[in-house]
């Protein structure tokens, strides 16, 4: 049965060795071209620095958080290299998933906890990643793997904070994944 | 001569429109490893699956390798690449949230994008929470202003940290995810689980 399970588990996902190969050329193509790396929370910050300045116009003089970042994008903040570049993930993770035939709405979750409570959870893990992203100047993507791509002693300290932290809290949280 | 975008080769907008292209194959990558799935990604924490690990590393390693060859061979300068500062409190605390933020959401903030991109509820409501999240951040940045710039040591590579050669490092990491993907495999076969 293993095998059979092997077989159709390779069907469907590619290899993660060479999943990890691809997605390392990706990372150094945007190094080569824009001499960055990849990101994802950044996309993020950008909607809400834009949001913020709609609704509040003086929010770049009051925020001190916003004004750093105003700083650092002159013109609108949405004009933003990794705006573009989520705008992308969005659209190759949708072609990916339709030509595997993944297309489905849903709720994923063990068999031993209902919808509401994954979709709890989701929620409290989201408002602490994009917290915590903000914090630590960087998510596992913008922060870790690229760090990590450029040797950068954040990058490390950040992904072991990442994994370490989730490791550590593993057992509390067994019932929601096994 | 790379990086492009910084010797001004392309112009601004051009390199806007690559993002674009670059993150179409970064999501593609991500979904078609198994990305877009929470339950394989929290796999990596009950070992029965190591999806994350294999990929995260690999990539980690391939272009950190890809940034040192073409350093070598001159068609990269290495000193317009960005290297993330480090400002060591606020890199070990955030990581530790967002450490608690994974086990709990089982998502990080581009593999949510990729599970909502297929359709996966559970990954738009954790995107709906990393909004609340980094709005929660700027509202209270004020106290958490001197923890965010808390020991900043510059921008120090791990290499330099340690008193060795870029090479050398890389050759150490390489390594180390060998040992660990050894680890991987065999913990994949003594947690098997059903695939779905």
């Amino acid at each position: 049965m293993s095998n059979n399970q092997n077989t159709e588990k390779s069907r469907r996902y590619l290899n993660p060795y060479l999943g990890g190969v691809l997605l390392g050329l990706v990372l150094l193509a945007a190094n080569f071209i824009s001499g960055r790396g990849l990101g994802a929370s950044g996309a993020i910050k950008s909607v809400v620095a834009t949001s913020i300045v709609v609704v509040h116009k003086d929010a770049v003089n009051t925020m001190p958080f916003m004004a750093e970042y105003a700083e650092s994008h002159s013109g609108s903040p949405m004009r933003s290299w990794l705006v573009f570049q989520m705008m992308g993930v969005l659209v190759g993770g949708f072609l990916s998933g339709a030509l595997a035939g993944r297309l489905k709405l849903k709720v994923e979750h063990s068999p031993r906890i209902t919808s509401k409570r994954r979709l709890i959870f989701a929620l409290a893990g989201g408002i602490l990643f994009g917290f915590g992203s903000q914090l630590g100047r960087g998510c596992t993507s913008g922060s870790a793997l690229s760090g990590m791509a450029v040797l950068s002693l954040g990058g490390f300290i950040t992904m072991m904070g990442i994994f370490g932290t989730a490791f550590a809290l593993a057992y509390f949280f067994r019932k929601n994944w096994i | 001569m790379g990086p492009l975008a910084p010797y001004e080769i392309i112009s601004e907008n051009t390199n806007f429109l690559l993002a674009f292209f670059i993150g179409i194959a970064f999501g593609w990558v991500l979904e078609s490893s198994g990305f877009s799935s929470s339950r394989k990604l929290a796999g990596i924490f009950y070992g029965y699956d190591a999806v994350v690990l294999k990929v995260f590393f690999t990539a980690a390693i391939t272009a950190m390798l890809g940034l040192l060859f073409m350093s070598l061979f001159g068609w990269v300068d290495l000193d317009l690449i960005y290297v993330n500062p480090t400002y060591l409190t606020s890199a070990i605390v955030g990581g530790v949230v967002m450490g608690a933020g994974f086990i709990m959401g089982g998502f990080c903030p581009g593999t949510s994008f990729c599970g909502a991109a297929i359709g996966k509820i559970d990954a738009m409501v954790f995107i709906g929470g990393l909004f609340i999240g980094v709005y929660g951040f700027a509202f209270t940045y004020g106290w958490w202003e001197k923890m965010y710039f808390a020991k900043y040591l510059g921008e120090p590579k791990v290499s330099e940290m340690l008193g060795m050669s870029d090479g050398l490092f890389g050759l150490f990491l390489i390594i180390i995810a060998l040992g660990m993907f050894y680890v991987a495999e065999w913990a994949e076969k003594k947690f098997p689980r059903e695939e779905y």
